[in-house]
């Protein structure tokens, strides 16, 4: 017993060394899944509020940017008002009522406070939470393209596991012919995405369109997600594709969540019919 | 002991948010990421026990972690850097080893020392750091390839901070 006691005080430095990493380690396990954001938006919350301070005052040096690309994605929206549209009536057609549609998609608009791209898991922030209406499992866009999906949710503050991070998937389609596949980052280059699980007989050409496919309850159909850049056939049958994303995410500012109205009608009806 | 408590406290909370808000905010095109934090365990004095070494350690990469949202990674890396320290200092002691009184800094033992003392400890972090975070080795030369650049970068900014803060 003696001799035990004298070997650990011999030898606690390394002793120590090794349950510190053990216990280290053990964090990094447990907490390698997107999940973990759960655990920290205690944190989040603060650094978020310091982080929303800081960014306040750099958002003066994007302003011209962000000016234009506000200007051009008003003037889209303008183009696609009723007013700026010119009612052509069939002689004798029947007039379809404004109650044939009903609003599917609420956007609420978001600013981003804290943003990385030089990581593995990379996450973002923004500055709206559950007090105006974000939930998790919302889509996120920017006015260029898909951001990715919230996770975590706080009163004013919610965390968004971007595209640019290796755990996520996102279900997209060739704009053209329709083929879906899923879209993933591989670690690399921030600019870049891979689309895989395209069959082989599929044609397509380098800077084809590629947008979300609307498969998950998600993303809404033919949001932009970017354009191809190089393809090829890995091994068996299926393309691997080289998406250049249409979202710059090393200079994001602004951002919209996606509210599905639909959303939990489209999952009560699949629960009930126990689609997986 | 005492007497050097105030500083260190001091130190630590720059160090974190200099960290936290302004280097990981520097993106050379998603590859260069310096680590400044770990110059507080290079300062710490040399009469520093084993125990509280490793626990400094410990404790400042968690304070990182829980800024950056990657729960155990730092606090793994920086624990190893500090598990190392106390053998570079044995390597590279002065032949009358380390008077009292004085602080591994150029200030006492010169550049050459310090560069020899600072250079392994940093890149033995950045290369546990950035392979537990890439935790593969299908990319291993990428990886490589991105400690190296961040530990010279990292290299470089401890070096300049004795110059320019801990000239004493």
């Amino acid at each position: 017993m003696r001799n035990l006691i004298r070997f650990i005080l011999n030898n606690h430095f390394v002793i120590l060394f090794i349950i510190f990493e053990i216990v280290a380690l053990t964090l990094v396990f447990q907490n390698n899944h997107y999940q973990n954001a759960y655990a920290f938006n205690l944190a989040r919350n603060i650094s978020g509020n310091i982080d929303s301070r800081i960014f306040a005052f750099r958002q003066y040096l994007h302003l011209h940017e962000v000016n234009r690309i506000l200007l051009e994605e008003n003037s889209r929206l303008r183009n696609s008002l009723l007013s700026s549209n010119k009612l052509m009536i069939p002689a004798s057609g029947d007039i379809q009522s404004d109650k044939a549609w009903e609003q599917q998609y609420n956007f609420i608009p978001a600013r981003v406070i804290s943003n990385s791209v030089n990581k593995q898991n990379n996450f973002i922030s923004i500055d709206k939470g559950s007090n105006h209406g974000i939930g998790p499992d919302m889509a996120v866009i920017s006015s260029e393209g898909i951001v990715g999906i919230v996770i975590g949710v706080s009163p004013n503050f919610s965390t968004i596991i971007p595209v640019l991070n290796i755990d996520l998937r996102i279900s997209s389609k060739l704009k053209e012919s329709g083929y879906f596949g899923s879209l993933h980052w591989d670690g690399r280059d921030p600019g870049i995405a891979i689309l895989s699980d395209i069959p082989h007989h599929v044609t397509m050409n380098v800077g084809d369109t590629i947008v979300t496919s609307g498969f998950s309850a998600i993303f809404p159909e033919g949001i932009l997600t970017g354009t191809i850049d190089d393809y090829e056939i890995i091994g068996g049958n299926f393309y691997n594709v080289t998406v250049r994303l249409s979202t710059d995410f090393r200079k994001l500012n602004h951002a919209y969540v996606i509210e599905s109205l639909f959303r939990e009608e489209l999952f009560e009806l699949e629960e009930k019919t126990g689609y997986d | 002991m005492i007497k050097v408590l105030p500083i260190n406290i001091f130190r630590i909370v720059i160090l974190v948010l200099l960290q936290v808000y302004i280097l990981n905010n520097i993106q050379l095109s998603g590859f260069v990421n310096p680590y400044m934090y770990v110059l507080f365990i290079l300062l710490l004095p040399f009469e520093t026990p084993g125990w509280l070494l490793l626990m400094l350690g410990f404790t400042l990469g968690l304070i990182i972690d829980v800024f950056t949202n990657t729960p155990g990674m730092h606090a793994s890396a920086t624990l190893f850097m500090a598990f190392l320290r106390p053998m570079i200092l044995g390597f590279i002691a002065p032949r009358d080893g380390y008077e009292p009184g004085t602080f591994p800094r150029i200030y006492y033992y010169g550049f050459k020392w310090f560069f020899q003392y600072s250079a392994p400890l940093i890149l033995a972090h950045h290369l546990f750091l950035f392979y537990i975070e890439v935790f593969r080795f299908s990319d291993f030369f990428l990886t490589l390839w991105r400690v190296i650049l961040s530990s010279i970068f990292t290299i470089f900014l401890v070096v300049i901070s004795q110059y320019f803060i801990f000239r004493r």
